[in-house]
């Protein structure tokens, strides 16, 4: 099979699991709710119980569900492909921490107005992810040419550590039920209630996703070397900063938009590969789709697995992800 | 012989007097040098007249405004020691999960006083074995009644009147309908609830607190949605309209959203049958009206003591 006909395959395969994922998972809740009735025009909207669950509470967590898988997925293979590191993940350079630590500051100084009718706490954590970004991106490149990747994963490491301790301090100070709630954020929450924030973070994400569209043959040559790369006309420098900065940006707004949601960015990029190969123009496509249905899939077991209560969604990536990929490993080799 | 055996038998009650005599005024004198840990029993000491004994307090023990010149010794989960044992305290009071706490204090030979409260009633009992504790056993006794007879006054207002199904949310992000906490079937602010009139939508779910999501507020339908919270701040309008986007619930539909503010609201301590007051005049205001010189009555009088003590008391405010 042609490459062209590979890509496609891919594109046709792991889009429908994730558009079969979004159409699946808000028909399944904590609560029975009927089909019919929820588009049945006889009945007001406002009274429209089934109606409601189904647009305002389901739908956009299910979106944003794909939104956050796809774009950790996404910068998952950007960034392991970026730093040739098979154990980077988007939350390796410090993205998520200072998203992290912006929302904890939100959230412990009780932080109510947000801007634009954006709330505090996604804004907060963006305008952290930003701020990470912006540090581990200078100190790559102060006395570099270009970006030095060992740069770039030394500090986003040394970042990580230090808005951690940053992220207890803050919690030391705070009170009792402040604690427990950012403790609570960090484990990942889709449940956004409205289609608003899905808004806030769709732009960075396209934008994101549109120069990961450019990225996969220049990914490929980079995963072997920066030399391989540039001999064979890859302009290495401007490829480094796109997929850095990319990356970045896709991890902020998801952070943001779901909290830190933990192994998807690392378990969905080496699960593509174990399918479709090491090539990123297939791997790019397949992780995004790939991530986006895994997530709405973990989504539907946390909030069904032991309803009424939820179980936080992070745990179940974990939890599920975990065994699955080393089954996968093993079975590979 | 005689004489032998009367020695012998007085010896050995010696042996058994003396050591209670050196115990007992340990157990008997009221102590002098209190430390109070968790604020609830910060207050209820305040409450009961043993306030001038207390030395120490927690870091978040604010009310009432006089212990607040106290030496602060950290909090449930991080009691600063050294601190403690500075302050030479001759009671520690402290709660029943503090056990590392309890252990050190053991160790120091520094007499201890542990409790737990699991709902309402624990409340009141908690305020007599202390008082017994500290010697003020009258001042609690009085105490403690006086809250019951309150919560039963309550009660009693609002027995036959149809119980509404109540949402109590006692933790939201701002302006939005995330992170929404809400009492269990459990605990006290379940039985805050129950007592003020209210049928708690989630008494079927036996946790303390959980946290619900949107879909679950709107199948559980509330006729009735109370927010509580500690910070006295009022918030905006805006805040209270995010339960805008879910119209099918019977409470945002007849608009029946109260929120309740003031650290009075979630200490369960001496200020608790006020909190109950409070959640029954909003959730049954007919009952209160005009009725109680105490409060002035109704949502109007809680206004005016909102103004006049932002700290102690409770902003409402209905949509």
């Amino acid at each position: 099979m042609n490459v062209g006909r590979r890509i496609a395959a891919t594109w046709l395969l792991f889009g429908s699991c994730a558009v079969l994922a979004c159409l699946l998972a808000p028909l399944v809740g904590s609560t029975r709710i009927s089909f019919w009735r929820v588009f049945d025009s006889s009945v007001p909207f406002t009274e429209n119980t089934d109606a409601q669950i189904f647009f305002v509470a389901r739908l956009p967590r299910v979106l944003a569900a794909a939104i956050v898988g796809s774009a950790l997925a996404a910068s998952g293979v950007v960034l392991q492909a970026l730093l040739r590191n098979p154990l980077a993940t988007p939350f390796t350079l410090g993205v998520s921490a200072g998203a992290a630590l912006g929302a904890m500051l939100a959230l412990t100084l009780n932080l109510s107005s947000g801007i634009a009718g954006f709330s505090a706490v996604p804004l907060a954590s963006f305008a952290g992810s930003l701020g990470a970004v912006a540090i581990v991106y200078a100190l790559a490149r102060a006395r570099h040419r270009g970006l030095s990747t060992n740069v770039l994963l030394l500090a986003g490491v040394t970042l990580n550590s230090f808005f951690s301790a940053l992220i207890l301090f803050v919690q030391f100070l705070s009170d009792f039920t402040q604690t427990f709630r950012t403790v609570r954020w960090l484990m990942g929450d889709l449940d956004v209630s409205s289609y608003v924030p899905l808004m806030a973070a769709a732009p960075p994400i396209a934008l994101s996703f549109g120069a990961f569209a450019v990225l996969p043959r220049s990914m490929n040559l980079l995963s072997v070397s920066d030399e391989n790369a540039a001999t064979r006309g890859v302009d290495v420098h401007r490829t480094q900063r796109l997929a850095f900065l990319s990356a970045s940006l896709a991890t902020g707004a998801a952070v943001s938009l779901g909290g830190p949601v933990g192994f998807i960015g690392i378990v969905v990029p080496h699960l593509v590969r174990l399918m479709v190969g090491a090539d990123h123009r297939l791997v790019l496509p397949a992780a995004a789709f790939g991530g986006a249905a895994f997530l709405v899939a973990c989504d539907t077991v946390s909030r069904t697995a032991l309803a009424p209560l939820e179980i936080p969604v992070g745990v179940v990536t974990a939890i599920i992800g975990g065994p699955f990929f080393l089954w996968l490993l093993i079975r590979s080799r | 012989m005689a004489a032998h055996t009367k020695s012998l038998i007085l010896a050995a009650l010696l042996g058994f007097v003396v050591p209670l005599c050196v115990e007992s005024p340990l157990a008997q004198t009221p102590p002098q040098r209190i430390i109070s840990i968790i604020p609830s029993t910060t207050e209820m000491l305040f409450a009961m007249g043993a306030g001038p004994r207390v030395v120490g307090v927690g870091n978040f023990d604010r009310y009432p405004p006089e212990a607040g010149t106290r030496t602060k010794v950290g909090g449930l989960v991080d009691p600063d020691v050294e601190r403690i044992l500075s302050l030479r305290p001759d009671l520690v009071v402290m709660y029943g999960t503090q056990t590392d706490l309890r252990t050190q204090m053991n160790r120091a030979g520094i007499p201890i006083f542990l409790y737990r409260h699991a709902g309402l009633a624990d409340i009141t009992t908690t305020i007599r074995q202390l008082g017994v504790r500290v010697g003020s056993v009258k001042e609690s006794t009085v105490l403690a009644d006086r809250i019951e007879a309150d919560i039963a006054d309550v009660k009693r207002r609002v027995a036959g009147r149809p119980r509404p199904r109540t949402l109590l949310v006692f933790g939201r992000d701002a302006e939005t309908l995330r992170g929404i906490y809400a009492s269990g079937g459990i605990g006290f602010l379940h039985d805050m609830l129950e007592a003020a009139g209210g049928v708690n939508v989630f008494a079927d779910i036996k946790r303390e607190s959980i946290q619900t999501t949107s879909e679950l507020a709107v199948a559980r339908a509330p006729e009735v949605i109370v927010e509580i919270g500690i910070d006295t701040a009022s918030t905006s309008a805006r805040n209270l309209r995010a339960w805008d986007a879910l119209p099918s619930i019977p409470a945002v539909r007849t608009k029946r959203i109260y929120e309740l503010r003031g650290d009075g609201m979630m200490n369960p301590g001496p200020r608790i049958s006020a909190s109950v007051r409070r959640m029954a005049e909003v959730l049954h205001r007919d009952a209160f009206t005009g009725s109680d010189p105490r409060t002035g009555g109704g949502l109007q009088g809680l206004g005016r003591t909102a103004t006049s003590d932002p700290r102690t008391s409770t902003g409402v405010r209905p949509r």
